[in-house]
């Protein structure tokens, strides 16, 4: 006599990587996740692959063409461009990264107590936050450099910082939606302290829209940093990155384009990436973000 | 009518009241102030700090000189430069009209480019013409600005050699001089924003194709042509009022990095020469100058989509 076990029905709960699947069935997603993922990897390796010392000068070989010593050429100190096109993603990386983790902590906190909250905390903190978002975001970012400098932790506060202000929005905006339902009626009845109710039922409601928004985020602020550091308030040389990588060589590329377009093909592909990515995973999770992207 | 638009301005002076209190406060908060920013090293020494802080005014209570800068921003007084030791309003004067320059000409060419691009993407949707519309513009929003404006003074400028790469007259040049200079500039501007209307554009459009007045419109017989004119355009086309306020507001304070690839001499490239200089004042008056225009710019489209659109007046009147 054999009994059928009963298992537990796995199409009737949506398994819990159903949204990697379908991120992946779509040729966006599937394209966006093998560039950030071929991005991350490389970043993480490159260090014993690169064929040379990022920031070893050699005055014999300046501005070589592409060839086969140099495979994308040299710059105006003779350092291999390949070399530090594949290491110039490192920083911005684990900087935009690191502050996209604080971004979302703090302003999906906040944003989700403010949803809950409401009232006139809620009215006066959002004004501010609106004051905040209507100073140019590249501005936001050069007075806090101008306050404190750029160092890397700095740099890792001040994109932490200007970042979760957008997230704040969103965060809240899903929470206002959800606080309504009567579940969370319920565990207020229940007498759960606001915590418990955004740790137990907030949480996991807005966990989507939190999700799609911090690749994007991640996005906005790898442009924000590639931005600093194009305009000279990043990365400091000689560390090889892409937007200081274009800045310097910007005046010789009518002579060497090489030392702009390899770094150039890099950031973009990556920011491409990404936002395929996101785009992708926003479909996969069902949320709606047509035309959302700040100027 | 006119309480709702007493309310809108209302709430605009407030949000430049708040951000002037911010961009003050940020400065007091952090550690540093306009002296240890400016001298940097030199600030060790506490004679020359001292001397600096007097100079500035800074022993001064803080409320104090918030009121002085806030007040005198209203005035047009906009302080005086660390660095050149000039009155700001003479800095910014020449560079804020070249900016408003690169902004109207770029809204001129841009505006009615994406707003007929965007109608045709709308029309043509899911159909190659809109495919190959709706990826390009996705294409411009997600390239970094710096790469693409690069990549075009690398193709137009040096490879076809069609016009000047960067712009190479001074900051009080006659406009027309200036103009014959931001061939690039506008075009590197005009791409970002055309992209992001005809986006918006075109789901609006396909979004009043499907409502119930055009289904009765194409029941009853009336011709496509006249459809489009008379019902999918004025409703399709209002939405869009808002995200050309923010794109102008975009353009006339966010272009930083384009300014600065191309050597024009903005405000944006101004901001970036401030923070270079450490010279925090003026980084703190271009700041709050960018967002009362942004300010300005959001109110003025706002109170123009409400004069245009019945239907955004009886809202919470």
């Amino acid at each position: 006599m054999s009994i059928a076990l009963e298992t537990p029905n796995a199409a009737a709960r949506p398994h819990r990587l159903a949204w990697l699947r379908d991120m992946v069935g779509r040729r966006s997603g599937a394209i966006g996740l093998a560039i950030v993922l071929a991005h991350v990897v490389l970043a993480l390796v490159s260090p014993w692959i690169a064929p040379y010392d990022p920031v070893a000068q050699d005055v014999t070989s300046m501005l070589v063409a592409p060839g086969a010593e140099h495979w994308l050429g040299t710059d105006k100190l003779g350092r291999d461009v390949f070399t530090r096109t594949l290491l110039g993603g490192r920083e911005a990386l684990l900087i935009t990264a690191l502050a996209s983790i604080i971004a979302m902590i703090w302003g999906g906190l906040l944003g989700m107590m403010l949803g809950l909250v409401g009232g006139r905390i809620d009215e006066w903190v959002m004004r501010v936050v609106d004051a905040l978002l209507s100073i140019p975001w590249i501005l936001t970012l050069l007075l806090f450099v101008t306050i404190l400098g750029t160092g890397t932790v700095v740099l890792i506060f001040i994109l932490g910082f200007s970042y979760g202000l957008t997230v704040i929005r969103i965060a809240r905006a899903a929470a206002l939606d959800i606080v309504t339902k009567d579940f969370v009626l319920a565990a207020q009845a229940r007498g759960h302290d606001r915590w418990t109710i955004v740790n137990r039922e907030l949480m996991p409601n807005v966990r989507d829209s939190l999700a799609v928004e911090a690749a994007m985020n991640w996005s906005w602020m790898l442009l924000g940093f590639s931005s600093l550091s194009f305009l000279g308030f990043g990365v400091a040389p000689p560390t090889p990155d892409w937007g200081l990588m274009i800045s310097d060589s910007r005046g010789i590329m009518a002579t060497a384009p090489w030392t702009v377009v390899a770094p150039m093909v890099a950031l973009a592909s990556l920011i491409i990436g990404i936002n395929l990515a996101a785009d992708a995973l926003a479909k996969a999770l069902g949320i709606d973000r047509s035309q959302k992207a700040p100027l | 009518m006119i309480r709702l638009v007493l309310r809108r301005l209302g709430s605009s002076l407030v949000t430049l009241l708040i951000v002037s209190v911010v961009i003050f406060v940020a400065v007091e908060v952090l550690p540093g102030d306009a002296c240890t920013a400016y001298l940097g090293r030199a600030a060790k020494d506490p004679t020359i700090l001292a001397a600096c802080r007097e100079n500035r005014g800074l022993s001064t209570p803080a409320i104090v000189r918030w009121v002085d800068w806030a007040a005198g921003f209203v005035q047009g007084d906009l302080g005086v430069s660390m660095k050149r030791n000039k009155p700001i309003a003479d800095l910014v004067g020449w560079r804020f009209r070249n900016t408003v320059v690169l902004a109207l000409t770029a809204s001129l060419v841009g505006i009615p480019l994406a707003l007929v691009l965007g109608v045709m993407a709308g029309l043509a949707r899911d159909r190659p013409l809109d495919i190959a519309l709706s990826s390009g513009a996705i294409f411009a929003m997600t390239i970094p600005d710096f790469v693409s404006a690069t990549v075009l003074i690398l193709v137009f400028a040096i490879g076809l050699g069609w016009t000047n790469g960067v712009v190479t007259v001074s900051a009080n040049a006659p406009i027309l001089d200036l103009m014959s200079n931001t061939v690039l500039p506008t075009v590197a501007l005009t791409l970002v924003m055309v992209a992001h209307i005809l986006r918006l554009v075109r789901t609006s459009v396909i979004d009043t194709l499907q409502s119930d007045f055009v289904t009765m419109a194409r029941l009853k017989g009336v011709p496509f042509r006249r459809i489009v004119w008379r019902h999918v355009l004025p409703n399709s086309l209002l939405p869009s009022i808002n995200l050309i306020g923010l794109t102008i507001a975009w353009l006339l304070g966010g272009v930083v990095v384009t300014e600065t690839v191309f050597n024009y001499p903005g405000i944006g490239r101004l901001s970036v020469d401030a923070v270079s200089d450490r010279d925090l004042p003026l980084v703190q008056t271009i700041a709050l100058l960018l967002a009362s225009v942004y300010i300005g710019v959001n109110l003025l489209a706002d109170l123009l989509a409400l004069a245009l659109n019945p239907r955004l007046r009886t809202y919470r009147a």
